[in-house]
């Protein structure tokens, strides 16, 4: 197999793609998510490619994280709630910097640390491992409350799926974090409306889910989910809001699969690998589409 | 025991700001001494024990010893997921606290019957588990948790119980195990609250002439284990007990080690015989009703002995 460095950038013509532009590194993610499912015959494809951008905004742009001491200790912690999607987390973090890009090519593989759902084990950059939904909130708050007791300035960053929300656990932590007012905890839902066997609203509906969340107590904004713009306003908004002592509610506003035009709102890809010519169509359209 | 912990929890939280106690809202009168001296180290997570045991685990990541209180399965069956993969599988500085083991809560009905425990939170790889079994044990064993980093199970079981230790034990580190008394004749292993109940049908045996050493062992995991060989090495017949089901607990654990050691010895489990509760009562009647008091102990270990 070619340099898989080379190959997820050759679009780039052998200059090194500018990861501080959040569509820049947000396609990244898509086409390592692409090349790393193919690979590994893995899933949850659409995840990776439905919460590109919110990661994308969150380290080209707002984590205050430094890849050479990813242990640095005021440094911004993010929580991948959504485990699933850990392929997106990787990819950032490997595009920014925090381990060499070509170990994603180990993905799900034998003996490999890069698991199909987030984990921190011998991944520098990742502050916790998920997998099962509705920790990542919980473990937020009481990371948010450590930082409040230490009057430290750095934030917490949560990132969930929508599907996530039927997790009792999660609306555990909506209270609390309300009742602590924990200003300084930044919660982001990717909000792309299909979970594991069909829409969210033919399972448990959310809806009115930004009224859900402002009734418990938090600051809610919702945006465009894969406006990268969009969504560093509502970053900034949100960091500016502490003080405010509400928590901080992002509801991404995402198309599931997102990117690659026969993935989207299509439940199919949420376990389905790409092979064969689907992966070579989806190639194609990633690279038509490279910013 | 409940007194114990509180005890001990004062001294280390005046010694040390970093020690932080989330209650599941539970301990009223308890833990208000906790609220009157340090208020800033004391949270109530309200009733939502999965996402106090996660706030737990992100607590510790910012460099804290939180203890999380609760009673009976609340802090331990309700989030055992969040135990496992937030607290154990990140080496989280968690000491889950749970009063009221076995059959403590015994007028209040199964759901309050902590029967399973010592058997699930045992088989979690990174969890050091401790049931002491009397106020000095319980004492031993608190700070004997707090100062073991990683993930810890404290099984503690109500106010005012007997003590079993006539003085506080020697500070050593652990895994602890206690013999109160020597016999030649067979050897009764206990764990946890059912002490008392051990020692008790230990005089039951000496007064039909037969002779039981007694041994308590407020580790569970890990146990001591050079001690069980001993004891195996020594005895033909060696009892069990705990207030727990006997699948998978602490005369499990001690099977495990016998199996492996192979030494003849054989070990008879007493405990509760896989099976919820039914009935109420008070801890001692429940513990006669599922034959894990003194006189049940001493009758089964007789009859075991004359297998």
């Amino acid at each position: 197999m070619e340099n898989y460095e080379a190959l997820v950038h050759r679009t780039f013509g052998g200059q090194r793609p500018d990861v501080r532009d959040p569509k820049v590194l947000a396609w990244l993610i898509r086409r390592n998510g692409l090349e790393m499912t193919h690979l590994s015959r893995g899933s949850h494809i659409g995840s990776v490619f439905s919460v590109a951008e919110i990661i994308a905004v969150l380290y080209a742009r707002i984590l205050k994280v430094d890849p050479r001491n990813p242990k640095m200790p005021d440094r911004d912690r993010l929580i991948l709630s959504k485990g699933h999607a850990g392929s997106a987390v990787y990819a950032a973090l490997a595009e920014t910097g925090f381990f060499p890009v070509e170990r994603l090519k180990t993905h799900y593989a034998d003996g490999s640390t890069l698991s199909g759902h987030v984990s921190h084990k011998g991944v520098p950059g990742v502050e916790v491992s998920t997998g099962s939904l509705g920790h990542g909130l919980g473990i937020g708050v009481g990371m948010a409350l450590g930082a409040r007791m230490d009057g430290a300035s750095w934030r917490t960053y949560v990132v969930m799926g929508d599907g996530e929300c039927d997790e009792g656990a999660v609306w555990e932590a909506a209270l609390q974090a309300a009742q602590y007012g924990l200003d300084r905890l930044i919660a982001v839902v990717d909000y792309n409306h299909m979970q594991s066997l069909t829409t969210v609203e033919e399972t448990l509906r959310l809806e009115p889910f930004e009224a859900k969340w402002r009734d418990f107590g938090w600051n809610v904004r919702s945006v465009n989910g894969h406006d990268p713009e969009a969504l560093e306003q509502a970053f900034v908004q949100a960091k500016e809001a502490a003080g405010s002592g509400k928590p901080n509610m992002i509801l991404a506003h995402t198309v599931k699969g997102k990117g690659v035009s026969f993935m989207e709102n299509n439940i199919l890809w949420h376990y389905r690998t790409p092979q064969g010519g689907e992966y070579e169509a989806a190639l194609k359209e990633l690279e038509a589409e490279r910013p | 025991m409940r007194d114990a912990f509180v005890r001990v929890l004062l001294e280390s939280m005046a010694a040390n700001d970093r020690i932080v106690l989330i209650t599941g809202d539970l301990g009223f009168g308890v833990l208000r001494p906790v609220w009157e001296r340090f208020p800033k180290q004391i949270l109530n997570a309200g009733i939502a024990e999965q996402s106090m045991v996660s706030m737990a685990a992100g607590l510790a990541a910012t460099g804290r010893t939180v203890l999380v209180y609760s009673i009976g399965n609340f802090p331990t069956l309700r989030p055992l997921e969040q135990i496992r993969n937030d607290c154990a599988y990140h080496g989280a500085d968690v000491k889950i606290v749970c009063v009221g083991g076995g059959f403590v809560y015994g007028s209040l009905g199964m759901s309050h019957h902590a029967t399973e425990d010592q058997s699930i939170l045992r088989a979690l790889p990174g969890v050091t588990c401790f049931t002491p079994g009397d106020p000095a044990e319980a004492e031993w064993a608190v700070r004997e948790a707090l100062r073991t980093p990683g993930t810890c199970y404290l099984r503690l079981g109500r106010a005012n119980e007997p003590k079993v230790h006539a003085s506080a034990l020697p500070d050593v580190r652990g895994p602890l195990s206690l013999t109160l008394q020597t016999g030649g004749d067979l050897a009764i292993l206990s764990s946890g609250g059912i002490l008392t109940q051990a020692v008790e049908a230990a005089r039951l045996l000496a007064e039909k002439g037969i002779r039981a050493e007694v041994v308590s062992f407020p580790s569970l995991k890990p146990l001591d284990e050079a001690k069980v060989k001993e004891l195996l090495d020594r005895f033909r017949r060696i009892v069990t007990v705990e207030e727990n089901t006997v699948v998978g607990g602490f005369g499990s654990a001690v099977c495990e080690i016998a199996a492996e050691a192979g030494t003849g010895c054989r070990v008879r489990r007493i405990g509760l015989e896989d099976t919820y509760s039914t009935v109420v009562g008070s801890q001692q009647y429940l513990r006669q009703v599922y034959g894990i008091d003194g006189p049940s102990i001493a009758g089964k270990a007789e009859a075991f002995l004359h297998e």
